[in-house]
């Protein structure tokens, strides 16, 4: 060991030098503008916090895609997409209010813990002024938790438990994207229509939070017209082999199974019972039938031949305004870009993030400023249309949006792996809003506007 | 291999104590560890500064890692790796669920803010008491057994702790959302809204952990932030004590666990509560972590009870240096900076560097590193910690060591001298 001798001149210098640098200006970014992370000079940071890796992965990814198509439109480059479409004529290419849009992207791992991570390393690292993003409901109400905190925006991915915006609803975020109640008030007038009012339901739920809140829409909306419930079962969410599940089905007396899967978890279940021979089955004297309340075109990718005939709802999909009309107005527009630049139709995960950027740009303009909290006042309430989901309301009491819920089902001859699923029907905003104190989304309260430091 | 690299002047100070401590030591450290306590409280002390040595502005700003929630994880997973190795490190005993005690210490401190109030400190002693009585159960039955039998329990206990977690104790632990605040919570002791409206944050004492002031001098920015300086505090404390255990005769004791536990039965000693211990000191350290995390970050989610969080800090621990003091945190420094800037690297950043070259090589380059960077950061870690295992067996420690020989080789006869005492 080597003996440092300290001396006075030495400490003299090196204080000296301290000092000199300490002196300089210094100063907190947040007193300039009163906002957590003010956009500084001609760009604007957005930050896309997506799974790349884990179960949601393909989900993830197609996010992505959307988010930089949404990017591009903003800045003016490509063909504008739905800006044309969109019923506000605020952006016109120039980026937000003027300054360019750039964006950083993460890893949610679908963990709360390192979505969490992720966002504030976009929030503290990166100088994001908004996140979006996500495709599960645990992340998202973990993140838009630390949004709230930080004082920025959260405008949600794909997130369709009730709790997002019902128990664990937060002023600083937003959804776009449907819920299970909704899922549940499309589905049970066509489920009645199509298979009548006396049958006995079996529920597969995923043993997690989004499990819980679809089966208790589903359950609910399906008694409330008749359905008797006969069994409701957990499955772990890592199971993998749902044979020992399916088995007890048939014995229960129960003639429709209701899947409460999602992703991976619903390709196997619905493989299983499908290759179990449950939809060759007569129970009670009747068909038996298979129900999966949340479908996704990625997900129906997977299951393949399946899925055919099963009935499930939508947020959105993309032959909406080919099939039904001009209502839907955007769907193409959207569809068009998406296609042109990827070379697939995009799927509802992909729209609803696309709607959610554009969304957030839009309130930004009205606002006039960045700051959240006048973010919040725009968005609260704002109607509008084009964006393919028909005339939709951002609510203010719980930062929900309204608007028509999409039910569809496998289609028996699909002519290529984009096309699926058939449309049913689509339920009409009225038939699935719901009170705010609703008791399916009792318990929490928005809080109030943070816009940080 | 490793054992003898490490323990050589491990024990020296052990058996040289009473010469020591007759010189007077300060702080009760014998010099060398004083050295290398006063280089980690400096190196601490100066990290922000340290991990942000690209201007704010420049392209390299990307692989600066020292804004507050990446320093605060340094931290932590610092503690959390230290405290992992008084188990695995002195006795050997390889622990594969010791993320369970880091997520049990993150469940008790989320309670304490939801019930008492957001005072940090409370929180902390809270996670600190939790995991210790969780590891007096878990320790006991799974010590019964050694070896590969007791990973193997410990991994299970775990696992089970981590489905518990998941979906059966959902009303205690959030389920799948985690376990996070709210606006009704009771925190007799504090507020329960802010003047705003909004849930208050952690603070100890009334000072926010999240206050952070930026430092600009320059085109450079640094963040000095409240929480990070909180958890480093902590950490040196933690780190002093482990460094007064390594010493200490019941670390002796956990080493001779390690090397020989039959011949330690033999000489009639019960080597059990010694072992039991160590598990709990560990388990408290990883308690002490998880309370941590939440003073910072205020969400308890049950995925760090996993077995791959278990898995992950024995990798930061094999990767830093098994059995040395200052491994386990460099380890865990390296494993949370792979974590969170080299998963940020996404195509178009790629895009931006290769740019000068011609765009057929450009996209060639491209497509050459992508599999290396974002979601790929993984395989550059496996890659990384194979080359560690297989050429440094004893860690970035022993890499270090290696280097710092190789140089004092070079600077010529005068420090023959010091080279003479390691190799004692």
């Amino acid at each position: 060991m080597t003996k440092r001798h300290v001396t006075r001149r030495g400490v003299i210098q090196t204080g000296a030098i301290a000092g000199a640098g300490l002196a300089l200006p210094t100063y907190l970014r947040a007193q300039e503008s009163g906002f957590t992370n003010a956009p500084q000079g001609d760009t604007v940071t957005l930050g896309f916090n997506v799974p790349q890796t884990g179960p949601y992965a393909d989900e993830g990814a197609d996010e992505l895609r959307a988010f930089e198509l949404a990017v591009e439109h903003l800045n003016g480059e490509d063909d504008g997409g739905m800006l044309q479409t969109f019923s506000e004529k605020n952006l016109d290419g120039t980026g937000i209010l003027g300054r360019r849009v750039e964006y950083v992207t993460g890893d949610t791992q679908t963990k709360s813990d390192a979505a969490r991570a992720s966002a504030r390393s976009m929030i503290e690292k990166d100088g994001a002024i908004m996140v979006s993003g996500g495709s599960s409901s645990g992340v998202a109400v973990a993140v838009q938790a630390l949004c709230q905190e930080a004082g920025i925006i959260f405008m949600a991915g794909l997130t369709h438990s009730n709790d997002t915006t019902g128990k664990d609803k937060r002023a600083n975020g937003f959804r776009h994207f449907f819920n299970s109640y909704m899922s549940g008030a499309a589905l049970a007038p066509i489920l009645a229509a199509q298979y009548g009012e006396d049958r006995k339901a079996y529920h597969l739920t995923a043993d997690y939070n989004w499990g819980y809140t679809t089966e208790e829409a589903i359950r609910s909306s399906t008694e409330a017209m008749g359905w008797e419930t006969v069994a409701a079962v957990k499955t772990p969410l890592t199971q993998t082999d749902f044979s020992s599940y399916i088995a007890p089905v048939l014995q229960s007396g129960a003639d429709v199974l209701v899947l409460n899967h999602y992703g991976g978890n619903m390709v196997n279940s619905l493989t299983n019972a499908v290759q179990f021979g449950l939809r060759q089955q007569e129970a009670n004297g009747k068909q038996f039938e298979i129900v999966v309340p949340l479908y996704s075109e990625l997900m129906a990718r997977g299951a393949g031949e399946n899925i055919t005939g099963i009935l499930g709802s939508q947020n959105w999909d993309w032959k909406l305004e080919n099939e039904l009309g001009a209502k839907y107005a955007g769907t193409n527009a959207f569809v068009q870009s998406f296609g042109e630049k990827y070379g697939f139709p995009p799927s509802q995960a992909a729209h609803t993030c696309y709607v959610q950027t554009l969304l957030y740009a839009d309130a930004v303009t009205r606002a006039g400023s960045f700051n959240p909290c006048a973010v919040v006042e725009a968005l609260e309430g704002f109607e509008f249309d084009g964006l393919g989901n028909g005339p939709t309301l951002y609510r203010a009491d719980d930062h929900q949006c309204f608007k028509d819920v999409v039910v569809v089902r496998g289609k028996e001859n699909p002519e290529n792996e984009f096309d699926l699923v058939e449309i049913v029907e689509v339920t009409p905003v009225d038939q699935v809003t719901y009170e705010p104190d609703h008791p399916q989304f009792s318990g929490g309260s928005l809080g109030t506007c943070n816009a940080g430091a | 291999m490793t054992d003898q690299t490490q323990s050589a002047p491990a024990q020296r100070p052990a058996a040289t104590s009473p010469d020591t401590r007759r010189r007077g030591a300060t702080l009760g450290l014998a010099p060398r560890d004083l050295g290398l306590f006063l280089f980690v409280a400096g190196l601490t002390l100066c990290a922000p500064f340290l991990l942000n040595p690209f201007p704010a502005d420049s392209s390299l700003a990307q692989f600066n890692a020292g804004y507050p929630d990446l320093m605060q994880r340094f931290v932590i997973f610092g503690i959390f790796a230290i405290g992992f190795n008084i188990l695995f490190g002195l006795t050997g005993y390889l622990s594969f669920g010791h993320a369970a005690f880091l997520g049990v210490g993150s469940y008790a401190g989320v309670w304490m803010f939801k019930l008492i109030g957001m005072d940090v400190l409370p929180a902390i002693a809270a996670s600190v008491i939790t995991a210790g009585l969780f590891s007096v159960v878990i320790g006991y039955v799974s010590l019964r057994r050694s070896g590969i039998y007791f990973s193997i329990l410990t991994l299970a206990f775990a696992q089970m702790c981590f489905a518990l977690a998941y979906s059966v104790l959902t009303p205690i632990t959030g389920g799948e959302t985690g376990l996070q605040l709210s606006l009704s919570d009771p925190r007799i002791l504090g507020a329960a809204a802010s003047a705003s409206g909004n849930i208050p944050v952690p603070s100890l004492f009334g000072v926010e952990m999240r206050e952070t002031t930026d430092l600009r001098l320059g085109a450079w920015s640094f963040s000095l932030n409240v929480g990070y300086y909180f958890c480093a505090a902590v950490m040196l404390v933690a780190f002093y004590l482990a460094i007064r255990l390594f010493r200490s005769p019941f670390g002796m004791m956990l080493r001779a666990v390690k090397s020989n536990q039959q011949r330690l039965y033999y000489t009639g000693l019960n080597a059990r509560p010694y072992t039991l211990g160590a598990f709990v000191i560990s388990g408290m350290y990883a308690g002490l972590a998880g309370g941590l995390m939440v003073s910072m970050d205020p969400l308890a989610g049950a995925e760090r009870m996993q077995w791959t969080a278990s898995g992950e800090v024995v990798l930061m621990t094999i990767l830093g240096g098994a059995g040395t003091l200052i491994g386990p945190v460099l380890g865990a420094g390296v494993i949370k900076y792979f974590e969170n800037i080299f998963s940020k690297l996404n195509d178009s950043v790629l895009h931006g560097w290769f740019a000068f070259l011609p765009d057929g090589l450009e996209n060639f380059v491209v497509a050459i590193v992508h599999p290396f960077v974002g979601k790929g950061w993984h395989l550059t870690l496996g890659l990384m910690f194979m080359a560690v295992v297989i050429f440094l067996p004893g860690g970035l420690v022993e890499g270090g060591q290696r280097l710092s020989r190789l140089f004092r080789r070079k600077s010529g006869p005068e420090t023959r001298s010091t080279n003479d005492t390691p190799a004692e």
